[in-house]
């Protein structure tokens, strides 16, 4: 009997650790010397970001692109009399890690606003947090509609929280965006729908679906996976066995270079389409050869072909950053931009010193916020949504994701 | 198409990694009762012995045919050295504790393990690229096979013919079956069980390398998180097989994991579950098969030796 018991309990165990994995807390303080330049009162912008585990590779990006805008702004003494200080935490992109880094913030007096985070579940977790501090957040990759437009946003759109904003396109746009070039110009017409459960994942996958139909594709599959394994052969039969000519993917790379992967391996050698979360070269390192063909959307245009990004990709090089500014390298340095022209507007109405209520003042001040940055005209709509909606497919190409198309979508 | 004989053998597949790694578990637990719940970090970091072999002993672009023996060897001494140190300085000293004493050992080995080669190993902070073997798939009928899962094939059984020979046949073998019946009077008939207790973990360590070498060559990229999950999925099949039983093991995980592929082939056809027939839902339907196996045989499929014991 004890036998049977001392199972029990490891059974109870095993699934509290299973519960337990999400929470582990390992807080990177990546407090950044952002040099000297203003003196006087300091400033801290708060990063967001998975800096460690499967996408890293996006959030170490933000956080050095966000990193060059506050040095950036010392260097060029942007706001008389501030210093810019960035302060990184790592919310693995875990929904409760990210709302503990929330409240961290929140309880840093000095911390003017956040720039982050990285995943649209994470994002829900922390707005609220964010929002009864009223301390401003700018995310440059949440991309869930709901994040500004309400759970009902397809029929009644209603500004969730007033110190949210981002700089990315949301999903309703991005969604119909990969439908039209898959259904269009790709000429796909048959299917295999498969996400994550995840905000992000699925919403994409949801609003792809609803366009591919409406312009007479077909959908010959769905499938939910299972994000912790690595282990996607049934699936991939199932692909295979469907007919689909195409599979679109909501979710990120790590999931989706091993899937894209097995898919071909399986026999299906049709073109895996996913959003800017599959966007980054791991999932080409992930998917190995056969990635070949895989497109992938991206919110904006290339960065590397815009005039006004030119300098910020020089200066991220001479910034001597050991990671690569990732997908949304521009839009980081931009949402961390938006808050230092927020901060800097209300240091200019109150004589060149901080307001005692900064928070609320420079939650206020970024509705207006606008200027030119890294990835085009900067500002956001009676949402918090970026009024840029610009939008790239990029398809992989010798091992690089190289852009086809840009465009935006008009419903 | 007929796509029943692809699943089976993605089952299968799936099934005989679960298995290997499920041996460890459950030699351990014949032996000393002890969940070894680190015992998934031992299969990690196994496939990190691999790896460290070929990337940074091995020079460049040698052939995987000459190299993945090399590895192998590299995946079995560092796992088992883990396994052997854990048993030496984690468990040994709580050996006459209270059992719930080396389960939270075991828990806290699980964590550390992790965290040692999240900080301490070149990049090993995201999944790092392992090596594949060059050759396109092969195709019986329906069923494609690729090259990666090859070794996962020739490899459970061998080595599953292999440890039933050594438990059955050898004079080592035969002290662990005495000392997995009785410890006590085991050693009074001369057997040195604390030989034993090292022995058994070494070789679940060794099957544990096995499989992470077979984990990393089927799904192209290892990671410091990759042996929680598979773990907790080998400690279930060695609970459905029969915990204790090295059979049962095997057998155990083959069923978890065909389990698994027909409940996310199959189920979405039923009608009325087509919610529930995803793959984000075949841990669901696993563990409902858990529960029934383990409803009419509490003692799991194979596992008669634990009952007459407890």
């Amino acid at each position: 009997m004890r036998q049977r018991s001392l199972i029990a309990i490891t059974a109870a165990l095993a699934a509290g650790a299973l519960t337990l994995t999400a929470c582990g807390s390992r807080d990177d303080d990546g407090g950044s010397d952002s040099g000297n330049g203003g003196g006087g009162t300091t400033v801290v912008i708060g990063v967001d970001a998975p800096l460690t585990g499967d996408l890293s590779a996006l959030g170490l990006g933000i956080k050095n692109s966000a990193d060059l805008a506050a040095k950036t702004a010392n260097k060029e003494k942007t706001v008389d009399g501030i210093t810019f200080k960035v302060e990184a935490l790592d919310d693995q992109g875990q929904p409760s890690v990210g709302q503990q880094n929330a409240s961290s913030f929140v309880a840093n007096k000095d911390v003017l606003g956040v720039v982050g985070p990285l995943n649209s579940s994470v994002g829900e977790s922390m707005q609220k947090v964010f929002d009864t501090a009223k301390l401003v957040e700018v995310s440059p990759a949440n991309t869930g509609p709901s994040l500004t437009q309400g759970p009902d946003w397809r029929n009644k759109k209603v500004r969730q929280y007033k110190s949210y904003f981002r700089t990315a396109t949301t999903d309703a746009i991005q969604g119909p965006f990969a439908a039209q070039y898959v259904y269009n110009d790709a000429k796909k017409k048959k299917v295999f729908v498969i996400d994550d459960k995840k905000t992000y994942g699925a919403g994409l996958a949801a609003t792809f679906t609803e366009e591919f139909k409406k312009l007479g594709g077909q959908v010959v599959g769905t499938e939910h996976i299972n994000p912790d394994t690595k282990d996607f052969s049934s699936v991939a039969t199932k692909v295979k066995n469907s007919g689909a000519d195409v599979v679109y993917y909501g979710g990120e790379y790590p999931q989706a270079g091993p899937l894209s992967k097995q898919i071909k391996e399986a026999g299906a050698k049709i073109p895996l389409v996913g959003g800017d979360g599959i966007k980054d070269d791991t999932f080409i390192k992930l998917a190995g050869p056969a990635s070949t063909g895989d497109l992938a959307t991206s919110v904006g245009a290339p960065v590397e072909e815009l005039p006004s990004a030119k300098k910020f990709v020089a200066d991220y090089k001479a910034g001597g950053y050991k990671e690569d500014y990732a997908a949304y390298g521009g839009y980081s340095y931009d949402s961390a931009w938006a808050i230092i022209e927020a901060v800097k507007k209300v240091v200019g109405d109150n004589d060149g010193k901080l307001p005692d209520d900064a928070r609320a003042k420079v939650t206020e001040a970024m509705q207006n916020v606008s200027f030119d940055g890294v990835t085009g005209k900067v500002s956001f709509d009676e949402f918090g949504d970026a009024t840029n909606k610009q939008l790239t497919v990029y398809s992989v190409e010798n091992g690089a994701f190289n852009d086809v198309k840009s465009g935006t979508y008009t419903g | 198409m007929n796509e029943l004989p692809q699943q089976l053998v993605n089952g299968l597949l799936l099934g005989s990694m679960y298995g290997l790694v499920a041996i460890g578990y459950t030699m351990v637990y014949g032996i000393v009762q002890l969940i070894n719940f680190a015992h998934g970090e031992i299969f990690m970091t196994g496939a990190f012995g691999a790896l460290t072999v070929y990337m940074y002993i091995l020079p460049d672009g040698t052939s995987m045919l000459i190299a993945l023996p090399l590895m192998l060897i590299g995946a079995v001494i560092v796992s088992t050295t883990v396994a052997v140190g854990a048993e030496r300085f984690a468990y040994r000293p709580l050996r006459g504790a209270p059992r719930l004493a080396p389960l939270i050992t075991a828990i806290g080995l699980s964590l550390a393990l992790q965290q040692a080669v999240w900080a301490w190993y070149p990049d090993a902070k995201s999944a790092r690229p392992f090596p594949q073997i060059d050759g396109g798939p092969f195709h019986i009928g329906d069923v494609t096979i690729q090259t990666g899962d090859i070794f996962l094939l020739i490899a459970a059984p061998v080595s599953m013919a292999l440890l039933g020979y050594f438990v059955m046949r050898t004079r080592t073998g035969r002290g662990m079956q005495a000392t997995a019946q009785d410890p006590d009077t085991a050693k009074l008939m001369g057997v040195n069980t604390d030989r034993i207790i090292v022995v058994a973990f070494a070789l679940g360590a060794v099957f544990a390398a096995v499989g992470g070498v077979a984990y990393g060559l089927k799904y192209g990229q290892i990671e410091f998180k990759m042996g929680f999950i598979l773990g907790l999925k080998a400690f279930t099949a060695a609970v459905l097989g029969g915990i204790g039983n090295i059979y049962g093991a095997m057998i155990g995980g083959v069923v978890l994991g065909v389990a698994e592929t027909l409940a996310t082939a199959y189920i979405a056809d039923i009608p009325g579950l087509d919610k529930f027939g995803s793959q984000s839902w075949a841990d669901v339907w696993a563990f409902i098969l858990l529960i029934l196996v383990l409803l009419f045989r509490p003692q799991g499929l194979l596992g008669e030796r634990v009952a007459d014991r407890a």
